[in-house]
């Protein structure tokens, strides 16, 4: 208990490490614009620019300005967007994040579930027909763009077929196509990789001394293999969060879906710096954390995991 | 011959002719011979690719799309950014091969430029993550110590990093071109790959040869070229066949928040971004090339890197 | 005496890329209860493959028994379905397996690998298995049982480990045990640890034992029958007597030739070249090749098998009356 203890302390150090990285990078790129970043001629006026220089300390010296950027994300203030009159970025995250979140909840959902099963069954099937038709289209869902994919489901099942709604995001039925569209790549990488582990933990010699017990097939699978075939697969969960997390820009622009990634894609479009800034502070910080969510339920997972080093698979 | 018709006819010891209990001249130089001819690693290695299909699909697929990248825009009679908006939309013909797009125009030559132009991003950000990965790595893991945990530490924090956030923050700031898209998908693209060769160097430190070498006293530098790199190529070589793709991927995803590369070129995320409207309007040309061209590009990066996977890892090699 | 085992004519074969390899080609033995049977040879001259094949552990494909029977106290074995082979599995069979560092699930604790087995196959409530669990790691001898079921396995050393892997391979009082090399991954000290520890379950069990190894020391210490298997056959059997003080077979001599002794100041010889490839096995003697007294004879006809004595038998040319002609001639020789 006291190693998973000390192990925790680690990666809280590395991530608030981490989350100062990204903070300071954000800063250097407010001050590295050519001119002011916030000298903005159109949708702009007196009180936005007033409101601006005030909330980044534009008048005083850049440790300063540098020290209170700090305080304010600190405190959750993201200061307020250029480009969308009397709206704050924490405004924007508020009524964007939500949805967001919903949409990304849902694919990472659909995706695990999904994946780990079809993972599971190709790896028992090991070269049978199932598991060449599942890998095949497996390999295909990682090879499409995800844009590319949510037009084609547009124009297949909403236009052609009229089966699911075309854009937004209110029922059920909204649902279905942005999510397919965000799930099957993830979905794909997960089954690939169960399949894969799985396959190998199958070979090791606790699953024929399983065996030689006597155990059932279902009890060898579900009992002794799969929880070691999913390590692998935990580890890439960071990962896979922020290819989510990245996708939702592409799949709320496409779907017309309001949530965050949106907002933040025309932010960049329109150069609206705050925004960005905050907005990518914010994403980042959400990340870091699943990614030490992660960390630690792989610690938990893995009672071999060697404290002083990441992974604890050379053990 | 006679002997062989003997044989069938024994049946009991006491069936067997008497001149057959002879010694036998032994050859002593044939005991050493291993039965079967043993081929060297890549020779190996080559052979089991060969044998897989799909992988094989892919690296021809990859040969043919280079080949098309440079000699493609030469077989064709347009420019790849002559506009003519009397000819947009037109689908595709003997005219135009893959039709015009929305500014008239020629899809066919804008296809083997964006080839171009995907590739290269895809190569050379690849290459540059292994270049700096394996001298991460190489010496994060042939070091030890203290150098290794600091390089350690720093490879853990820059892995906590958002890629494509960064990657987005930097392009904001400086603007997108060829040269900083580059620039921005290897500043901390490189951390995977010096992982893995860290991760291997750190398994075939300690083998005998290596640890041979050593005691004769041989230098650092030649230890890592020598005996350390040889033995990594495997797992890098199947990350490298990840990278490309991944690079290229980022590069379309950067085309549609529109962070891509900027005219007058054209990759084929900025070509498939421009005709994502298209396609709702019938003109499925569009769109279908550059996105057919994207996917089939990860396809046969993916089943290559797998049958390198499977082709190189010596684990299965018996 | 009661026999518990009979394996008659098994072959077993292997269908990979490069063709079929006949890994077993008709092997033939017995063992009887409370007795020890030593399967010796190098690796790859199908003792482990015989072994998984009498728990029906081959995995299918590639694997294949493809003759012979394999009759288990009175029943042949090889036509059970895969549900009755798993009713016999760790009860009436258990198996233990050469490297303990990976036979034991890394994400369980000892407590729980210890105890399905009798779960699965045994009406009893968790106190008695607990019970139960806790009398075995008495009998293999680890200390304070009770607190270390609640442990995994990377908090155990090697030999512990393989004390464990016996405790679970014991835990459903089998009538065989099959050990695939149990004391090859361990330190010497361990490994007389580990023989003394099979000796002492036996006297207490009345286990029937079949050791897999190559190791002739550990053999000369706990069995009392052996087998030397030679490229996928039985070449030579017999008492640990016979085997040991009057080898017959080339092959036999040679493997006690390559084990250093103290009671001879001989020089140690080590068998020159490999086995054959099981691909295509030569249809007379495998060993001719690498045989010392090799004659036209053993290239072309497999020998028929000699008998010296009622529990001693030799597959040997040499055996023949008219080889014995030669072996005086070239005695007089040197």
């Amino acid at each position: 208990m006291k190693r998973m203890l000390k192990y925790t302390l680690k990666r809280l150090f590395i991530m608030v490490v981490t989350l100062w990285v990204i903070i300071t990078l954000t800063f250097l790129l407010m001050i590295s614009i050519p001119g002011s970043p916030f000298n903005t001629d159109q949708a702009s006026n007196e009180t936005v620019q007033a409101n601006l220089e005030a909330h980044y300390n534009l008048d005083q010296p850049y440790y300063i300005q540098y020290l209170l950027y700090i305080k304010s994300i600190a405190t959750f203030d993201f200061g307020p967007s250029i480009k969308q009159p009397n709206q704050t970025v924490n405004d924007l995250l508020s009524r964007g994040f939500p949805i967001s979140f919903e949409l990304g909840i849902i694919t990472i959902a659909l995706a695990v579930v999904s994946g780990i099963l079809v993972g599971i069954i190709a790896a028992l099937r090991h070269n049978g027909f199932l598991d060449y038709v599942t890998m095949g289209i497996a390999v295909l869902g990682i090879s499409i763009p995800n844009f590319i994919l949510a037009t084609i489901l547009i124009q297949q099942l909403a236009v052609n077929l009229e089966i699911f709604p075309t854009a937004t995001w209110r029922s059920p039925a909204h649902m279905v196509l942005p999510v397919l569209a965000l799930a099957t790549g993830p979905m794909a990488i997960i089954a690939r990789l169960t399949r894969s582990t799985m396959l190998e933990v199958l070979t090791q010699d606790y699953i024929k001394m399983a065996k030689a017990k006597g155990l059932s097939p279902w009890k060898i699978v579900f009992k002794h293999a799969l929880r070691n075939a999913l390590m692998p697969v935990v580890t890439i969960m960071g990962t896979l969060f922020a290819g989510i997390l990245t996708g939702t820009f592409v799949i709320e622009q496409i779907f017309a879906i309001p949530g965050m990634g949106r907002y933040f894609v025309e932010s960049i479009n329109q150069r609206d710096y705050p925004v960005i800034m905050g907005t990518t502070v914010f994403y980042s910080a959400f990340l870091i954390m699943m990614l030490f969510i992660v960390d630690i339920v792989y610690g938990i997972l893995d009672p071999r995991i060697k404290m002083h080093q990441k992974g604890g698979k050379s053990g | 011959m006679k002997a062989e018709k003997k044989l069938e006819s024994v049946q009991t010891p006491a069936h067997i002719p008497d001149e057959w209990f002879t010694w036998k001249e032994r050859d002593t130089e044939k005991l050493e011979q291993v039965s079967r001819p043993s081929l060297s690693y890549w020779q190996d290695a080559w052979r089991r690719l060969v044998k897989n299909k799909m992988a094989m699909l892919g690296l021809i697929f990859l040969v043919l799309l280079t080949i098309m990248a440079i000699i493609g825009p030469m077989l064709s009679p347009y420019e790849v950014n002559r506009q003519s908006l009397p000819n947009q939309f037109q689908p595709p013909s003997m005219e135009h091969w893959f039709g015009t797009d929305s500014a008239g125009r020629d899809v066919f030559t804008r296809t083997w430029y964006g080839a171009r132009i995907s590739l290269f991003v895809g190569f050379i950000a690849a290459l540059i993550d292994v270049t700096i990965g394996i001298i991460w790595g190489g010496i994060s893991g042939y070091k030890g110590g203290r150098t290794d945990n600091v390089m350690m530490r720093i490879i853990e924090v820059l892995y906590g990093l958002p890629y494509l956030l960064v990657v987005i923050l930097l392009l904001v700031v400086l603007g997108p071109s060829l040269g900083t898209i580059i620039l921005a998908l290897t500043i901390t693209g490189w951390v995977g790959m010096a992982r893995i060769v860290r991760g291997q160097v750190l398994q075939i430190k300690n083998y005998e040869f290596v640890l041979a070498s050593k005691s004769f006293g041989t230098k650092t530098s030649r230890i890592i070229r020598k005996n350390l790199l040889p033995n990594t190529m495997g797992p890098i070589i199947v990350q490298m066949t990840l990278t490309i793709p991944s690079a290229i991927f980022a590069e379309a995803f950067l085309s549609f928040i529109g962070l891509g590369i900027q005219a007058p070129f054209a990759s084929w995320g900025v070509m498939a971004n421009d005709s994502l409207g298209a396609i709702l309007s019938g003109n499925w040309w569009t769109l279908f090339f550059p996105a057919f061209f994207i996917s089939f590009t990860m396809f046969a990066f993916n089943v290559l890197g797998d049958g390198l996977q499977d082709a190189l890892d010596p684990k299965l090699r018996k | 005496m009661e026999r518990i085992l009979e394996v008659n004519d098994l072959h077993v074969t292997f269908t990979t890329y490069g063709g079929t390899v006949q890994a077993v080609r008709g092997v033939d033995f017995h063992l009887d209860r409370g007795e020890t049977l030593a399967i010796v040879g190098e690796s790859g001259c199908g003792k482990s493959v015989t072994s998984n094949a009498i728990m029906r552990l081959i995995p299918s494909p590639p694997g294949k028994i493809t003759k012979g029977s394999i009759v288990f106290k009175g029943e042949d074995v090889t036509t059970y379905s895969e549900k009755k082979m798993r009713a016999i599995r760790g009860v009436d069979i258990s198996m233990i397996f050469q490297d303990p560092m990976t036979a034991l699930n890394p994400t369980l604790t000892i407590g729980t690998q210890l105890m399905e087995g009798l779960k699965e196959h045994k009406k009893i409530t968790r106190a008695q298995a607990k019970e139960k669990a806790i009398e075995m790691m008495d009998l293999v001898g680890i200390p304070n049982p009770e607190e270390r079921l609640k442990q995994y396995p990377h908090q155990f050393s090697g030999g512990m480990r393989q004390r464990i892997v016996i405790a679970i391979a014991l835990i459903c009082d089998p009538d065989l045990l099959i050990a695939d090399e149990p004391t090859t991954a361990l330190d010497v000290t361990i490994q007389a640890q580990i023989l003394e520890l099979f000796s002492t379950i036996q006297e207490r069990t009345g286990v029937s034992i079949i050791l897999i190894t190559h190791d002739l020391g550990v053999v000369a210490k706990i069995a009392d029958r052996i087998i030397v298997m030679y490229a996928g056959k039985i070449i030579e059997s017999g008492t640990k007597r016979e085997i040991f003080y009057q080898p017959k077979h080339p092959y036999t001599r040679g493997l006690l030739n390559s084990v250093p002794r103290l009671d001879t100041k001989e020089e140690l010889k080590p068998i020159v070249g490999t086995p054959p490839d099981l691909f295509s096995p030569p249809k007379g003697c495998p060993f001719t090749a690498r045989c010392p007294y090799a004659m036209e004879v053993c290239d072309k006809v497999y020998p028929a098998q000699a008998t010296i004595s009622d529990t001693h038998h030799v597959d040997c040319w040499l055996q023949d009356e008219r080889a014995k002609w030669l072996l005086a001639a070239k005695s007089l020789q040197t």
